[in-house]
This record gives structure tokens, sequence and C-alpha cells, in this order.
């Protein structure tokens, strides 16, 4: 084996492997448009491969039915239940009708309730959705100005405090956050309620709106009751502070990062030995270029506040597709599972596909 | 151990402990920077002391409802008799919250070991080679990244423990699923180190000479490749425990007679919550918290220690260039600064004073 050294060394700092098939049809790197193709069809072989995996690890260890119902039906109906279900068929073949089921939106139906599972996104995915919204704009709201504070007071004693806050963010799993604000502000404070989206009188207005979205605060709004909405936002605020805590101190420490590495370009040391202040430097100067890396970064947090909330759900009865999951898992619907999986892999990658190409657009060295 | 090769980055050096990652790392760190790395490995320590003597600090056994005295009682204030309370279930909490360092102990050295061999050797082999072998695994990978590490946890543990499970069964599970998520991680750091490496004249010398692929890939490559590593290491070791915690808190743990686990201890603590019970929840999420942040500190304090950018100097610090460009929003504020501070003869030479603005 004598390969050449001449091979494109470019793998450190792009998905490598994927570009050079690109590279190869144009030189001198394409355009956006043909980047914005290479990148949507990249979505496919994602979301191939997770699928496919999660389809035979699944299946490695039986069949969902005698996962689920084992112990509790004898035998006969058991084997039963499997042969009506196609269990007993060769797995490839059972793998290229799921495979078929997929590609026609069918990601199979639950064992416990008998819903299709694409049914239970429509049902509960709005919660999440709701809840991964609000979560974001806590991670801004928190996030950012205190990552240009610890900037500014680089290795001083708020940098280290923030940076610290920072560590804990993310050192805090979720639903011990979760917990922790629980008890502080429901049990001994009694400010906010304990769990769940609305108290049940709420409840009750919510599901005589007429088109429901299943997202709490507009729904509330069609109610048109200022007290629904009211009692919508407190239901919402400690699952929002607990999820984006944790997307807070990514934040955090990315913009400060990223503030002090743009604060020691030349552009700002111009700006700076023309007189501007060191505080304007930060605000106009540092902070728009910093803010770009974040874009980026969002990508990455899509999967990890998908996880977190999961367990933040889990953790205040959020009726949503993680506490959804977590219910299938205690069940022990194997089905469910799966095709919550594949469904979250089929969202993980168009949303990573959807920030990349923004990132693309604001900034022209994104290409392959 | 390091004579016999001299590449580049090795020649010159004298004493070889000084340059171990951790040890090199805390002496080049000053000030605050050196405070967070002594603090995480404090904690870190504390950690696995706790963990290694578990048996003699801990009051009970993990499991143990009963002493001579009766039944401990479920939810009981903490006590003389419980320093920490008593769960749902009966337990000690400080016994649980002791044995519970060294469940994770053992799913993090399982987790990190396996996962550093497989993903150190795929990257090496997939980088060395290339080829097609190289595409496939890099996109497999891509995959397996961008996806959330607890769900794909949840999956493998489903599959290796049907998820439930006695103590090793658990850790196992546990730690492969943890495992089958980080090798992306090595694989990529190790393959893209070695692509670069490959280039370099002293792996082409070594071909010259005659050097088997074997060699050259474990003498040469490897050697250099794996600079980064105990960063991620640490990290990994952090999000490792998150996992275990996540998978017990979803009821994927460990039983709580086999082994303590604090996921699975916060899982149960749930209800109590609600009715003002504190104990239960708070010391085994605050030994995560502890035990994530020691790790943390370690880890971004390396991070920072690694990157020109981030590192406190000893000297006066020297700008070095940065990748980001002149960006639009420096060209307004010319319009922004008042004339008067650039137009005198010596304002331009001056050093920056900060605010002029009138």
């Amino acid at each position: 084996m004598t390969t050449t050294t001449t091979e494109p060394t470019t793998g450190s700092t792009e998905p490598a492997g994927e570009a050079t098939p690109a590279r190869k049809r144009r030189s001198g790197g394409g355009g956006l448009g043909s980047y914005v193709l290479i990148r949507f069809l990249l979505i496919f072989p994602t979301i191939f491969i997770l699928v496919t995996t999660v389809f035979f690890l699944m299946r490695a260890t039986g069949d969902p039915i005698t996962a689920a119902l084992g112990g509790r039906l004898p035998a006969d109906q058991l084997a039963e239940r499997i042969r009506e279900a196609g269990y007993d068929r060769p797995l490839f073949a059972q793998y290229l009708d799921y495979l078929g089921n997929l590609l026609q939106g069918d990601f199979g139906t639950t064992l416990s309730d008998r819903r299709p599972v694409s049914e239970v996104l429509t049902t509960f995915g709005a919660a999440t959705l709701e809840l991964s919204v609000y979560a974001l704009v806590v991670a801004f709201i928190i996030g950012i100005p205190l990552g240009m504070i610890a900037a500014y007071f680089r290795d001083r004693t708020p940098d280290a405090l923030l940076r610290v806050f920072a560590i804990l963010c993310y050192a805090t799993p979720v639903f011990f956050a979760g917990l922790l604000l629980k008890l502080i502000f429901s049990v001994w404070l009694d400010w906010l309620p304990v769990a769940g989206r609305a108290s049940t009188i709420a409840e009750i207005q919510l599901q005589r709106v007429d088109n429901p979205t299943g997202i709490a605060l507009i729904d509330a709004i069609q109610t048109g009751d200022g007290e629904v909405v009211s009692d919508v936002l407190q239901h919402a605020v400690l699952p929002s502070v607990a999820l984006g805590l944790l997307t807070a101190g990514v934040f955090l420490r990315l913009v400060r990062t990223n503030v002090i590495g743009t604060l020691g370009t030349g552009y700002v040391e111009a700006a700076r030995s023309r007189g501007v202040a060191e505080s304007r430097l930060l605000r106009k100067h540092a902070y728009r270029p910093a803010l770009i890396p974040i874009i980026t970064v969002i990508g990455l947090q899509i999967a990890l506040l998908l996880v977190g909330a999961v367990l933040t759900e889990t953790t205040f009865e959020w009726r949503g597709l993680g506490f959804q999951l977590s219910q299938y898992l205690q069940a022990r619907d194997f089905v469910a599972v799966q095709g919550i999986v594949a469904l979250l892999a089929v969202i993980v990658a168009v949303t990573n596909f959807i920030v990349d190409v923004i990132a693309a657009l604001i900034d022209p060295r994104v290409r392959y | 151990m390091a004579t016999a090769v001299p590449t580049p980055e090795q020649t010159g050096r004298r004493r070889s402990w000084r340059r171990l990652p951790v040890v090199h790392q805390l002496r080049q760190s000053v000030g605050l920077q050196r405070g967070m790395l002594i603090a995480g490995l404090v904690l870190m320590g504390l950690f696995v002391v706790t963990a290694v003597f578990a048996p003699l600090l801990a009051p009970y056994e993990y499991g143990q409802l009963r002493d001579a005295q009766g039944s401990f009682g479920a939810q009981q204030p903490p006590s003389a008799e419980h320093w920490l309370g008593t769960t749902v279930g009966g337990y000690d909490v400080l016994s649980r919250v002791i044995w519970g360092s060294r469940t994770a102990l053992y799913v993090i050295v399982i987790a990190v070991l396996l996962s550093i061999v497989l993903g150190v050797l795929l990257g090496l082999v997939s980088g060395y080679f290339g080829g097609w072998l190289d595409r496939v695994l890099v996109v497999i990978a891509d995959a397996v990244y961008a996806f959330p590490t607890l769900l794909l946890a949840i999956v493998v543990a489903i599959v290796i423990s049907g998820g439930q499970s006695r103590l090793w069964g658990g850790i196992f599970a546990a730690a492969i699923s943890i495992t089958v998520v980080f090798i992306p991680q090595y694989f990529r750091v190790v393959r893209a180190e070695t692509v670069r490496i490959k280039a370099e004249a002293f792996v082409e010398s070594a071909k010259v000479i005659g050097a088997s692929n074997r060699r050259i890939m474990t003498r040469h490559v490897l050697r250099n490749a794996t600079r980064t590593l105990p960063l991620i290491l640490t990290l990994n070791a952090s999000e490792a425990i998150l996992t275990l915690a996540g998978l017990g808190f979803l009821g994927f743990g460990i039983q709580p007679t086999a082994a303590a686990e604090w996921g699975y201890d916060l899982n149960r603590s749930l209800s109590d919550v609600s009715s003002g019970i504190w104990w239960t929840s708070v010391f085994p999420g605050a030994a995560i918290v502890l035990t994530v942040l020691g790790l943390t500190l370690v880890g971004e304090s390396l991070n920072d220690l690694a990157d020109p950018r981030l590192r406190t100097r000893r000297r006066a610090a020297d700008v070095p260039e940065d990748e980001v460009e002149d960006a639009p929003a420096g060209t307004p504020e010319v319009s922004a600064v008042p004339g008067g501070t650039l137009s005198g003869p010596d304002g331009i030479g001056a050093p920056h004073t900060g605010g002029t603005r009138a």
C-alpha cells in the first residue's frame, strides 16, 4: 500500500469525505446552490444509517411482542400475536418492509395503545416544539449577554464567576435542575405550579378551542381569556428555565471565546487605536462576528435540546414527545420507542440541514 | 520511553514527566486558570477516592434496609443514624450516594477505555489508508455523531439488558451505549490528525526506509495524533456520568439491590419533591454535579491552555492572528468617532487610552 500523500488533507475542519465528490465535479468550490443541494442529499444517508442501526439493534434482542407481553400471555397466544404481526418472518424481509413503510411516512404502530407513531408526533410534537423554543429563548437571553460580560472582564472576578456558572449549567443534569427549581419555586416558595402544561380548569378551556394547534400558548390566546394565558405561561416557566440553562451554559462559553477572539483582531485593534471606548468596541465591533459560530453551534444544540426535552418533560410531566417516549419505555413498548427514535433522527437530520444552510447564507466561506 | 523516535516535537525534551499531559498544563497555567485546573483535579480526586474506598466510607450497604435496631423506615429526614436521611425505598441516602460513585467510576473507566481503543484504532486505519472504507466510516461516524446521545444509549441499553439489569449487566449496558456514542468523537479527531500527519516529511522518510505500515502507524502517526485526547477524555467522562444518570432517570438504570446509581435515585425522588422531601434528591444530584464539575473544570482548563487565544500568558500577551476577517460591523464605527481623536499629529501613534468621546 504505497498511497501517495497528495490526497487533499482537508479532513480536519469540514465533514470530510463528503467534500470530495463535489470538488471533483466543479473545481474552485461550487456556489451556494450546489452546496444546498449536496447538503440536502446528505440527509438521506444519515437517516438511512440511523434507522438501519436502530432497527437491527432493536431486533437483535428478539421480537417486541415478547418484550412487551412475555410472561403475561400463555406461550401459544404469544406465538399467535407474533405471527399476526409478522415478526416470525426473515429479518431482512421485515427490514425491507420497515424501510418501505418509512418511505410512506409510516413509523409503525405502538403496541400498548395501538396508535400510529406519526399520530403520536402530531399530538405531542407541538408541546415539545413549544418547550424547545422557550428554552432557546431563555438560553439566548441568559447566555449571550453573560458571555459578553465574561469576555469584557476576561480573567477577572466576574469572568471567573460566570465561567463557573456556565460549567455548572451543563454539569447539572437537566432533570436535577428541574427538581431543584421545582423544590424552590413550587414547593417552598409556592410561586409556580409543580408540573403539567396547564391547570385543570385552563385545560378544559384549552380543549374547547376551535382549531387547537397543540401549542398551549397559542391555544390560550385563542380562548381570549387572560387568566388562561397567564396560567399557561406560569406552567411554562420552570421547564423552560431548566432546559434553557443547559444551553445557556454552552452559549455563554461560546460567546466568551469568540468575543475574546474577535477583540484581538486587527480591525478591533484599529478601532481601539482610534480611541473607541472599550465597551463600545465590545458592543459594536466584536459582538456581531462572534455570533456567527453560534448559529452553526445551534445545529449541534438541537440534539442536546431534544435529549434535554425528553428528560425535562419527564420531570415536569410536560406532555410532549419526550414524556410519551418515557411512558412507552416504562411500558416496554419497543415498537413505539423505535418509531419515536427514528422520527427524532429525521427531525435532527432536517434541522441540521436547515441550520447548515442558514450558516452558509450568512458566512460565504461555508462551502463544500 | 521516548528515546526511540526523534519526531520534531520530541527532540530537545529534557524531563519527560514535565511533559505528561496534566502535569505539563499545570506548570504552564497561571492565575485563574491554574485555580480552575486545581479545583477540578481536587474534585476528581475526591470522586475517585470515594469510589475506591466506598466500603470503608459508607455507613451501610447500598441495598441495606435494616440494621440491628430494625428497619430504617422510608423517607426519614436526616438524623444522627442517617446523616442524609432515607429514601422512599427505605435505603440510607448517604450510603447510596457514596456507593453511587463506585458505579459511576466503573462506567467511566469501561466506557472511556472501550471508546478510546476502538475510536483511535478506527480513526488511525481510516485516516491512514483512506479509500472507500474511509468514506463509509466517515459518513457513519457523522450520522451517529449528530444523533442525541441519550436516545442511542436507550436503544443500546434495551439491546444489552432489555432495559432492566443487575450490577454488571447495567454497568456494561450504560458503558457500551456511551461507547457507541463516543467512538465517532475519537474517530473524527484521530482521523483528522492522521490525515494531517500522514503528509509530514518524517512519515515519508519512514516509508522510504521501508518501515511497515503498522510500524509507521504505531510509531510515527499514533504518537502524534493523540495530543488532544486528554481533553476529549475528561469531557467524555463527564458526559458518561450524565448519560448514565439520564438512563437511570428514565428507569433504565441498575436495580437498587444490585448497585447504587444516582440517576435511579433521582428518578425515585421525583414524587418526593412535590411533598417537600428534599434530601432524597438534593444529595445524589449534588454528587452528579460535583463529579461532572470536576471533570469539566479539568477539561475546560486543558482546552484553554491548548488554545493560544485563550491561554493566559505569563508575559505580555501577543495577539495571535485570527481567522475572523474584518467584519462590516467595523466600518460604520468610523463616523461615530468624534473627529478630534485622530486629527492631532500625536493621535495616530499614541496607544489606545480608552473612551475619548466628548
